[in-house]
């Protein structure tokens, strides 16, 4: 005779754990710090190295020498790069009441970063137990994220970028946690190869209902043949906000920021 | 989560949080009809993962600190990352004093997290109208706000 146990759901008293209560309070803690933000802008290609995070600081600071007011966040917490490109130093983050100061990194821009918190050289590692790491660990990398989202004191923002790693998980994250999906602006190299990983992941964004802002196309020149970014602003019906040769002139960035 | 007491057909409340120190969480639960208390134990790692959601098992008594998940997990965290001494709304009057040994257990906390630390135990003493901290307040503070590993 099996137990007359009733669901979940059947139980109307609240749930005495208090886990929903405060997962819904850490939403309800983003949304509060982000209503300050104007818009979040997620820097995506779904590859590696085609050059989102030097598009998205070099961006960031021309953004900010326009005069609006501009946040970067490092969303690469395994591979962070947003201090040593935005020249961000070395100073200690100041902690107040119920949030850190970000830093400040070159035309002011606010930015924060693995790479501030860091040991240089060391990895993004968690204390815990050694077993069944893969079971919590990208339970932390999301929970990271989420504080940089809610605990930083980003202010008043035009624009936050958010600078994401290869691959479509951080991007899951953000748009989870965030009110509703961020906009993207996708970089991709001229090659096929950066095309059919941009254009995955381009379209799993949409699936999620972000907006494509545009395409950048990066290392434009001779030294990569493809037409990578006509296809993809085709295919998504959206433009190529700029082309960006190798170790270009300033005013590609003043172009791009201007169009964003 | 939530715990039935399946005799009473009631659902049974949050009573206390025990962190005995090897990575065992015990949240004990009461049934309000019959007064049996029920523990769930977990062992390290389902321990760690629900604080790696940033969650306390049994609800939160004083609010999250700013990336308190990120201060309290990461390994190799610099020892000058944070610095809580400037910050403008930081309270510094009459806060509760430290005996030796609680200075000592807190100088051995990593420089990334120790900060975070102190200002937890000193909250936690103003809130409970205690004016020295000592290991003892240490571990009580420790189980109740349900800080593995702090
Ligand atoms: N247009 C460019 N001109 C010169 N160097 C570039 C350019 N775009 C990217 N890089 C360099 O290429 C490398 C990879 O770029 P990065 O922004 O780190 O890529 P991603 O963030 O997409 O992985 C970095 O060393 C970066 O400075
Ligand atoms: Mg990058």
């Amino acid at each position: 005779m099996p137990l007359n146990i009733r669901t979940y759901r059947d139980l109307t008293e609240p749930d005495a754990s208090g886990l929903p209560a405060q997962i819904g309070a850490q939403r309800h803690r983003v949304a509060a710090r982000l209503a300050q933000v104007g818009r979040v802008v997620a820097v995506m290609s779904g590859k590696g190295g085609v050059g989102k995070s030097f598009v998205t600081a070099h961006l960031a600071r021309a953004v900010a020498r326009g005069g609006r007011a501009v946040g970067v966040l490092d969303a690469d917490l395994n591979g962070p790069t947003a201090a040593g490109l935005l020249d961000a130093g070395r100073a200690s983050l100041v902690v107040e009441e119920d949030a850190v100061l970000p830093a400040t990194g070159a035309d002011g821009v606010r930015l924060v970063s693995m790479d501030l918190l860091l040991e240089d050289g060391r990895p993004l590692a968690f204390r815990g137990p050694a077993a069944d790491r893969f079971v919590w660990r990208g339970a932390l990398e999301a929970a990271a994220l989420r504080e940089f989202l809610a605990d930083v004191a980003w202010g008043s923002l035009d624009l936050l970028l958010v600078d994401l790693p290869p691959g479509l998980s951080r991007f899951e994250e953000l748009a989870d946690l965030l009110d509703r999906p961020p906009a993207v602006l996708t970089v991709t190299i001229p090659t096929p190869e950066s095309r059919d990983a941009v254009r995955r992941a381009l379209r799993a964004a949409m699936e999620r209902g972000a907006t494509p802002l545009g395409v950048v196309e990066n290392m434009m020149g001779d030294q990569f043949r493809g037409d990578a970014a006509e296809v993809l602003a085709r295919e998504f019906g959206v433009p190529v906000l700029a082309r960006v040769p190798f170790h270009p002139p300033v005013g590609v960035w003043e172009t791009l920021a201007a169009r964003l | 989560m939530k715990f039935l007491c399946v005799e009473c057909d009631r659902q049974m409340v949050f009573e206390e949080r025990q962190l005995p120190g090897d990575g065992t969480l015990a949240a004990a639960f009461k049934c309000p009809s019959c007064g049996r208390v029920t523990a769930l134990l977990t062992n390290p790692f389902e321990t760690q993962l629900v604080s790696s959601l940033g969650v306390v098992i049994g609800g939160r008594t004083v609010p999250a600190q700013p990336l308190e998940t990120v201060r309290g997990n990461v390994a190799g965290g610099r020892p000058d990352a944070f610095d809580e001494a400037s910050g403008r709304a930081e309270a510094r009057t009459a806060g509760p004093s430290w005996s030796a040994e609680a200075q000592q257990r807190l100088s051995q906390v990593p420089g990334f997290v120790r900060g975070m630390v102190k200002k937890i135990y000193a909250e936690y003493a103003k809130d409970h109208g205690i004016a020295e901290i000592t290991p003892a307040v240490m571990d009580t503070a420790r189980a109740e706000l349900g800080l593995e590993g702090m």
